[in-house]
């Protein structure tokens, strides 16, 4: 059943399919072709929403992307998406559209309040409001209350994909303009992607009324689309709207599928990198400044005649129309033929062309020069509207429906987000792309060429000139569908935005942020004259349509109210994406389990096996410590392990640990340079712990060294590390010593590490069959053996993370699943334990090992952790070394690590507390340092950590006191070594 | 996104690499006064325009290169080795 306002016949609608939806629960019909925005018109409803601040009803302003009132929630669940505009969305049965932005109706709507007090509420207002007593206080108030629509909070159910393209044009608009260029270009033997944001191509061809010369749109647009599809290299995508431009020629698209294949995918996203971009995006219409000019009813001229023409759906039963410019007499003369009857046409222009307003008089359309609308009447839609002309007194016109010009505005933004500049063009008062940007070219109107006729010209010398810096020609002709008849230039365009004194605060330059030309006044009042400024003083330009009817308007009161030329305002910066973009196109299939790459280690199955409770470490995927049985909780698993280690014999999958390769007849000179510690005095055999720093002379990396042999050099760095020291390593190699023969092979993940630690370590490691002598004797600590393991080749460094008898055993990581199980196996007899991240790390902290980046900061030095000796006995340069004489780390009073021991009491304390020399009676008091690990020492049976402490190592023996997290306790300074302070257990 | 021409591998995007700063920053010896040091240290030129800086191919070879980048406009004017002089710009950008 057709809505009031549809009309019998006409538009590229599909009459034959109706369509049910909701919206706010009210059943409602349409037609397949229509969007929500056409078929909401043609049920006659006007409001659909309410603006942000002051909660007037809002109808429906435009036919497009640049809607700023029409936003509406689609769907319900999971697949509910808020702000989706109407006038863009097609319609689909069973469809379930609700408004947003009110309560508890759209009809009937408590936040109107505000506009009562509107003159409280002027730009701004909450910088000065909402302070006494605590800005807190009114939070959760305002944080309810901003924003429109609601986002699901259910994960999206949908799938996305990404896909990457790569052509030599890419064309932005398959309208007149866009079809010539793409046209061209393809026929010339370019490779050439078109983009268009609708279902069909055409652009503005889709609501002209009749024909156009001798041929009708609708034949131009076949056509153009059986010649496109001719081209070999021609590749055409509909419902793909661009949002981006980047460096270097990048553009990003969203593409969105259509019903049919929703369920497979729901939107693209496409990066397209092409040699040359054209713009063929149209322009936007502008909304006419002037006081209450935001009620229902009101909208955009073109808009009236695109949902006449396009969808069958007249605005209203009697159209007023009112201008600055000739486009809006094409909407007349389309409304007359509907038969839709028009009170009046308003021309602010002194004296519009005497040709168009002599058509419109024959035409029955009585039309004012030098009109000016004071003020409009209306609830829900618009009654009345009130005019003077020419300095005639005012006269009231009744009408339903208004439609208002401001002229035409190109759509420049990806030329200026790709670093384009704008010009503005005084004679058809709007901004145009200043054709500076090298492989970029805007055409039709977008270019600011606003007949159809001499837009086809201007394609063709475009499109010639671009085609010619690529070293491509083709023909020039003009093919049969884009021959428009000739058309005199548009007349000049009057004056933009508002100059009149009266009611500046209800004349609406944004009509979703709720800025009137008042907000303008007022930022300028304040001194923000920056453009830069207005906007984010008054927000204009910055909610959703991101200022696609605002902006012009918002510039050129400010210019007036700053006695500047609108060119001289200058505009903000563009920025992506030009329309919004769902996260999860964003993201493609990047989520869940696909968000990054996950490491796993080469036993990871027999982890699995054996109860891990695996956790993220840098990336890896590691035991964080074994459960055995289903109920154990893991702090008592971690104890548990501990203890097996320390008495027993453990084992652990140290695959993660950095591995690096460091050969040639310089490795030693070379590594001498990149350690704090002399490694150039390394004999084969023998293993060095090594602190590495950056220039600054802050450690960056620690772990050991192995001299395999006169050449060959075994670095080990942090699991974290690898990546990083081996980059670094080439850095210094390429850049600063590329004199030096070495070479660096990061072997990381080539190699599984398994570590056996404990007292029993040997009795396990020695009934492994080996070629090595692993005796006591023969394999001291702190030193390596290269050798074959169970048969495999291997190398293995007596060095200890745990402070008990260690050895790491390094094999090629395809054998590291059964050498762990081999391992297993050979020590069930010794009550071999397997062990996981946290108790290595309970581990350490009791011996008071260093962990990079956790008891070392960005500032922390070598003689910070106990190595000034190694620096004052190294020789030679070194990198960082310098840094060390500065002033800075030569004070006394530096953090300095040292280890704590809990005070009485049974509270753990965490690391990050702060430690005080005094204990805390009021803040603010000065901290003296922090803590930095902390555990439950299973071992000494008490709560241990350590910490970086000013001037740490003279206090030993010194009570400091904690705070952390509002608890308070105390801890006595002792050396970082809690555990085996002699190292005994280490040489057993 | 930028795409960067590696001088092993040809034009890659700039994902693949990682940025090394300034270029041509000549490290003092150990014996330099602290002046001299820390401004080794933390002073960089900081151009508009044709900026020569170093770039490595973290996601490829490996290998680090200079460049001579607008950091205005972001086009790349040449990619030359790391231990080469900065060359002279191209000829019709001289002015």
């Amino acid at each position: 059943m057709p809505g009031p306002f549809r009309l019998r016949e006409g538009g590229h609608i599909d009459r034959t399919r109706s369509l049910r939806f909701t919206f706010d629960g009210r059943p409602l019909g349409g037609f397949e072709g229509d969007t929500i925005a056409s078929a909401l018109l043609a049920n006659g409803i006007s409001v659909v929403g309410r603006g942000m601040k002051f909660h007037r009803p809002r109808g429906v302003l435009s036919a497009g992307v640049e809607e700023p009132n029409a936003l509406i929630t689609v769907g319900s669940g999971a697949r509910r998406e808020p702000s989706v505009r109407a006038t863009v969305e097609p319609l689909v049965d069973g469809l379930i559209a609700a408004s947003q932005n009110r309560w508890p109706s759209v009809n009937f709507d408590f936040g109107r309040v505000n506009d009562l007090f509107h003159r409280l509420l002027p730009a701004g207002f909450y910088n000065k409001t909402f302070m006494w007593p605590n800005w807190h206080l009114f939070e959760p108030a305002i944080r309810r209350m901003a924003g429109l629509g609601v986002a699901p909070s259910e994960p999206d159910p949908d799938h996305y994909e990404w896909r990457n393209a790569h052509c030599d044009v890419l064309v932005i608009g398959g309208g007149a303009a866009g079809l010539l260029a793409a046209f061209m270009a393809g026929r010339s033997g370019a490779r050439v992607l078109l983009l268009e944001s609708d279902r069909a191509l055409g652009g503005g061809l889709n609501w002209e009324r009749g024909s156009l010369g001798h041929i009708t749109p609708d034949f131009r647009v076949r056509h153009a689309s059986q010649d496109l599809s001719a081209l070999p290299q021609m590749r055409v995508l509909m419902n793909t709207t661009a949002v981006g431009a980047y460096d270097h020629e990048v553009v990003t698209a969203v593409q969105r599928s259509l019903p049919s294949d929703r369920a497979r995918w729901r939107q693209r996203w496409w990066r397209i990198r092409a040699k040359r971009i054209v713009l063929a995006t149209g322009a936007f219409e502008q909304p006419l400044v002037f006081p209450f000019n935001d009620r229902p009813g009101i909208m955009l001229a073109g808009a009236i005649r695109h949902y006449l023409n396009r969808y069958a759906v007249s605005a209203g039963q009697r159209v007023a129309l009112a201008t600055n410019n000739d486009s809006a007499y094409q909407v007349a003369f389309d409304l007359k033929a509907a038969g839709v009857p028009i009170p009046c046409l308003l021309d602010s222009r002194p004296r519009p062309s005497a040709e168009l307003v002599r058509a419109a008089s024959s035409a029955g359309i009585e039309v004012h020069s030098d009109a000016r609308i004071t003020a409009t009447r209306g609830g829900s839609r618009i009654e009345s509207l009130r005019f003077s002309a020419g300095g005639m007194p005012q006269r009231e016109i009744a009408c339903d429906a208004l439609g208002m010009s401001g002229g035409w505005n190109p759509v420049a933004h990806l030329y200026c987000q790709a670093g384009g500049r704008l010009r503005f063009d005084a004679n058809a008062a709007c901004l145009v792309p200043d054709e500076k940007l090298e492989s970029f070219c805007a055409v039709g109107a977008a270019a600011g060429v606003f007949t159809l006729n001499t837009a086809m010209a201007q394609v063709t010398s475009a499109m010639g000139a671009l085609l010619k810096t690529m070293n491509l020609s083709g023909s020039t002709s003009i093919p049969e569908w884009a021959d428009y008849p000739h058309l005199d230039p548009p007349g000049t365009v009057g004056q933009v935005g508002y100059t009149d004194e009266a009611r500046r605060d209800r004349s609406w330059v944004d009509f979703q942020h709720d800025v009137t030309v008042s907000d303008v006044d007022l930022a300028v009042r304040e001194n923000l004259v920056s453009v830069e400024h207005v906007k984010r003083y008054t927000t204009v330009g910055m909610s959703i349509e991101q200022g696609k009817t605002s902006n012009l308007n918002a510039l050129a009161v400010l210019a007036h109210r700053t006695n500047r030329m609108i060119p001289d305002v200058g505009t903000t910066s563009f920025r992506p994406p030009f329309v919004p973009v769902t996260l999860g196109a964003i993201a493609g299939g990047r989520n869940g389990r696909f968000y990054r790459p996950v490491r796993l280690l080469p036993a990871h199955l027999q982890h699995a096996a054996l109860g891990a409770s695996f956790e993220d470490y840098g990336g890896w995927q590691r035991p964080a410590c074994y459960l055995k049985r289903e109920d154990e909780a893991q702090s008592a698993a971690v104890q548990r392990e501990l203890r097996a280690l320390r008495t027993g014999v453990g084992v652990f999958d140290a695959s993660p640990l950095g591995k690096i390769l460091v050969r040639g007849p310089d490795a030693a000179e070379f590594l001498d340079h990149m350690y704090v510690n002399a490694m150039r005095t390394l004999t084969p055999g023998k293993v060095r712990y090594g602190l590495m720093l950056n220039e600054r002379g802050v450690i960056i990396d620690d772990g050991v060294c192995a001299r395999l042999s006169a050449e060959d050099f075994w670095v080990n760095t942090t699991g974290a590390g690898a990546d990083r020291i081996c980059a670094w390593f080439d850095e210094w190699l390429q850049g600063e010593w590329p004199h030096l023969q070495v070479v660096t092979t990061d072997v990381t993940s080539a190699l599984a590490t398994i570590t056996i630690t404990g007292p029993k370590a040997r009795n396990v490691l020695g009934a492994l069959p080996s070629d090595m002598d692993v005796s006591r004797e023969a394999f001291p600590h702190m030193q390596a053996r290269v050798g074959s393991l169970c048969g495999v080749p291997c190398r293995i460094l007596r060095v200890s993370f745990t402070g008990e008898l260690s050895y790491e055993i390094s094999v090629p990581a395809e054998f590291g699943s059964s050498l762990w199980e081999r391992i297993c196996a050979v020590g069930q007899p010794f009550g071999i334990e397997p062990f996981g991240v946290e108790s290595l790390l309970l581990a350490r902290t009791e011996k008071g090992y260093l962990h990079v980046g956790a008891d070392t900061d960005g500032n922390t030095v070598p003689a910070d952790v106990g190595f000034g000796e190694a620096v004052a006995k190294k020789t030679g340069d070194f990198v960082g070394r310098r840094s060390l004489t500065l002033a800075e780390h030569l004070r006394p009073d530096r953090l300095q690590l040292v280890g704590l021991r809990c005070v009485g009491g049974t509270e753990a304390f965490n690391a990050g507390a702060h430690l005080l020399d005094r204990k805390l009676t009021r803040v603010p008091q000065d901290t003296a340092g922090y803590l930095t690990s902390a555990c439950s020492s299973p071992t000494l049976e008490q709560h241990v950590g350590l910490g970086l402490l000013r001037n740490g190592r003279a206090r030993l023996g010194e009570t400091v006191y904690l705070v952390d997290g509002g608890k308070q306790s105390s801890a006595v300074v002792v050396s970082p070594t809690h555990y085996d302070p002699s190292g005994a257990r280490l040489n057993v | 996104m930028m795409q960067i021409e590696c001088p092993y591998c040809g034009k890659r995007d700039e994902t693949e690499f990682s940025y090394g700063g300034e270029a041509h920053l000549v490290r003092p010896g150990p014996d330099v006064d602290d002046r001299t040091w820390t401004e080794y240290l933390f002073f960089r030129d900081n151009t508009k325009g044709v900026h020569a800086e170093r770039w490595r191919h973290s996601r490829g070879c490996g290998q680090w290169f200079n460049a001579l980048r607008d950091t205005a406009t972001h086009r790349f004017l040449a990619v030359y080795r790391l231990t080469d002089e900065r060359p002279p710009l191209p000829t019709d950008l001289q002015r």
